[in-house]
């Protein structure tokens, strides 16, 4: 259990930056996901606190310890690749020892420490094995108790899951949680699948183009996205994202429907906002469709999501022929609502829907960030 | 269409007479690809016997008294002899009648002695070619130990490391496999004489060791590069050190490309001749000169040479063999998904 400090860490590479400056605090026991698209520098920063790449700027504490300038060896940490990095001439026991033999721990506690971790990922059955034997999920649950069998300060994870198949990554999801709770161990996570952020983090780191665009809980950047990016990237689909212009408390949206900004948001949007353009924000399931609803929309595809029905309109267009969506007054503005499974729609319908005034979010087109409530006591 | 053929018209209407059981596209399942197949399958069978006429020529030789091997025309029956060998690894002295007589009246005689009398000979003591199998042998194994070792060290710099002008120095070291040994061969054999290292061992272990040595550094790089960083990581993460990793993760792994780089060193080592030739004379004289200059009072000693060469080869098939599994390099251990 550790607490790990960011603090002004940076890495460029040649002239690119890799990761621009940035702080971050991980507290004693928490799991921290580092979410974004490839190439956003999540991995780049987990490697920094690993110490297998050196920080351009910045300094890195480990429990209050200025650890920037050790070697991985020397940080206490354990790292799990992505590619498992299990020693292919070794015995799956001689992977899982190898760790501690480096220590020069005595026979008697290797052993011990040996059994507990088997028991705890259930590998028992594999110890004679070499990795290239075991499946994908077996080989992971292998590189944990690599992992685990040291007992470090915290645990590095470098999307451990990505390599695995769908059916082994929901239940390995499942045992790192489990093992993270009971080991109550300092976790840092990567991962560039926003439904393992959101499953596993205690928080999320969420980056793109080398910066924190936001770090906060699940449920933070799921409802309150600091930016456009967290937006558009947290959810599947994303949040809608329609521009239109402000007046008066009504935004004229893109597509010709006028929506009346709830009473709560105007002030807000009358102080804040540069000009009169701003952009709605609004998840699927804030949508109400009904017939009363005063946005309107033509809907050009629905899918079957089981127990609910995802509806893919165009707010700027009318239906001509099979499927095809031609825009008469300006570019195609489509949004996704989620619906009611058991009303069926036809292609080319009109839609009218409703947002819940609590799930709406503001956000300036010019800055990208989203407008922020100021909260009255 | 006018290029289809009556045949595969009929192929395309029946398909193959047996069924398909193995996983084959449709082309190579007609009857005059079936056909095809059977052909060079002969041809390849007829190419090899042809080219191991040569060596079986030289087995047979090697066995044969000195009159078989000479005859013309060349005889394929005849009596097995061991005169080869004897010559090969024998000094002798032809014994007067009287001389003969007297040393066939003796019951001490060992096996061998006793064919050397059947040609009125007797075994004085070992041939030189005895110390010259010997010394190829040291050379040959010391230089192939000091070019693996000294290439796996290379390699593994120029995979890890970011060393300026790397490719250059890559090249440079490739470079010095571009021309003909022939070329420097008066040069170094200049230099030996002058700092000593002419017909001594270290000399031409040096001279093989740094001639294998381009060809090893070039064969491990690729075998390293093979190998994923995240292993050395991995073990750094865990508490080792560059060089243990090295020892307890990179050398393990690279055990495939250790076994084809030696054998070829190896190879290259026992069988070179010019470099040999010219830089040894006595001490450290290796086998290949020396097979060829076993000319016989009487004029070339067929037999003898033939015994020499099919000895010689036998080691190099060994090891070849014995090592054949890390020179297919299909041997993949993939515990990295890539």
């Amino acid at each position: 259990m550790a607490e790990i400090q960011l603090k002004q860490v940076a890495k460029r590479f040649g002239e690119a930056w890799a990761v621009k400056p940035m702080d971050l605090t991980i507290h004693h026991g928490e799991f921290v996901a580092l979410l974004g698209p490839s190439g956003c520098g999540k991995t780049t920063t987990l490697r920094m606190i690993s110490g297998l790449e050196a920080v351009t700027g910045g300094r890195i504490y480990i429990d209050g310890k200025d650890v920037t300038w050790l070697s991985a060896s020397q940080r206490d940490i354990a790292f799990v690749f992505q590619f498992f990095a299990l020693y292919p001439q070794m015995t799956v026991r001689q992977n899982i020892v190898f760790p501690l033999e480096s220590q020069g721990m005595k026979r008697a506690e290797i052993k011990r420490r040996l059994a507990e971790v088997v028991k705890m990922l259930r590998i028992e059955h594999l110890l004679g094995r070499r990795p290239g034997a075991l499946s994908g999920g077996d080989k992971q649950r292998v590189a944990l108790a690599r992992s685990l069998v040291r007992r470090p300060a915290c645990f590095l994870m470098d999307e451990p899951l990505g390599a695995l198949d769908a059916e082994f990554r929901e239940a390995m999801r499942a045992e790192i949680k489990r093992l993270h709770l009971a080991q109550n161990a300092t976790t840092v996570y990567v991962t560039h699948d926003q439904v393992e952020a959101m499953a596993m983090g205690d928080r999320i780191v969420v980056m793109s183009a080398a910066v924190v665009q936001q770090v906060g809980t699940p449920a933070q950047v799921y409802h309150n996205p600091a930016n456009l990016f967290v937006a558009n990237f947290i959810g599947s689909p994303g949040m809608n994202l329609v521009p239109g212009k402000y007046a008066d408390g009504v935004v004229h949206l893109h597509g010709g429907s006028t929506y009346s900004v709830p009473e709560t948001w105007k002030p807000t949007l009358a102080t804040t906002l540069h000009g009169d353009d701003v952009i709605v924000g609004f998840r699927p399931e804030a949508a109400r469709v009904s017939n009363q609803g005063a946005v309107r929309a033509t809907l050009y595809g629905a899918d079957l999501h089981g127990s609910y029905t995802m509806l893919h309109v165009n707010l700027n267009g009318e239906l001509r022929g099979l499927g095809a969506v031609s825009s008469e007054a300006g570019e195609d503005e489509i949004v996704h609502l989620r619906a009611r499974r058991e009303v069926v729609h036809t292609m080319g319908a009109q839609i009218q829907f409703d947002l819940a005034p609590e799930l709406v979010r503001f956000f300036d087109p010019t800055t990208e960030a989203a407008l922020v409530r100021e909260v009255r006591a | 269409m006018a290029s289809v053929t009556g045949a595969k018209r009929a192929f395309a209407e029946t398909g193959p007479r047996s069924p398909v059981v193995e996983s084959v596209r449709v082309d190579q399942v007609t009857t005059a690809a079936r056909t095809g197949v059977t052909v060079r399958l002969i041809v390849a069978i007829v190419v090899a016997c042809v080219m191991l006429i040569p060596v079986i020529w030289m087995a047979m030789t090697s066995i044969k008294a000195r009159p078989d091997a000479t005859a013309s025309p060349p005889k394929v029956i005849f009596t097995p002899s061991l005169d080869g060998f004897i010559g090969l690894f024998t000094n002798r002295m032809q014994l007067s009648a009287g001389a003969l007589a007297t040393q066939q009246q003796r019951t001490d005689l060992s096996f061998w002695e006793k064919q050397a009398l059947v040609r009125g000979m007797r075994i004085l003591g070992p041939s030189k070619f005895v110390g010259q199998l010997r010394n190829s042998l040291i050379i040959a194994v010391m230089s192939t130990l000091l070019a693996v070792t000294l290439g796996l060290l290379a390699a593994y710099a120029f995979s890890r490391y970011d060393i300026p002008g790397k490719g250059d120095w890559l090249f440079f070291i490739l470079s010095t496999r571009m021309l003909p040994p022939v070329v420097v061969t008066i040069p170094i054999f200049l230099m030996y004489r002058a700092v000593g290292l002419y017909d001594t061992h270290i000399g031409m272990v040096l001279l093989y060791a740094v001639f294998n040595l381009s060809f090893s550094v070039w064969l491990l790089k690729g075998f390293i590069d093979e190998i994923p960083i995240e292993y050395e990581e991995a073990a750094l993460v865990d508490g080792y050190s560059r060089l243990q990793a090295f020892r307890k993760i990179v050398l393990p792994q690279s055990v495939t490309g250790l076994a084809a780089t030696a054998v070829f060193c190896l190879i290259f080592a026992w069988n070179e001749y010019a470099f040999a030739l010219m830089m040894t004379s006595e001490k450290a004289r290796t086998a290949p000169p020396a097979i060829p200059a076993t000319l016989g009072v009487g004029g070339i000693e067929w037999h003898v040479i033939a015994a020499g060469s099919l000895l010689f080869l036998i080691p190099v098939v060994i090891v070849t063999f014995a090592l054949r599994r890390y020179l297919l390099r299909g041997v993949t251990f993939g515990a990295i998904r890539r």
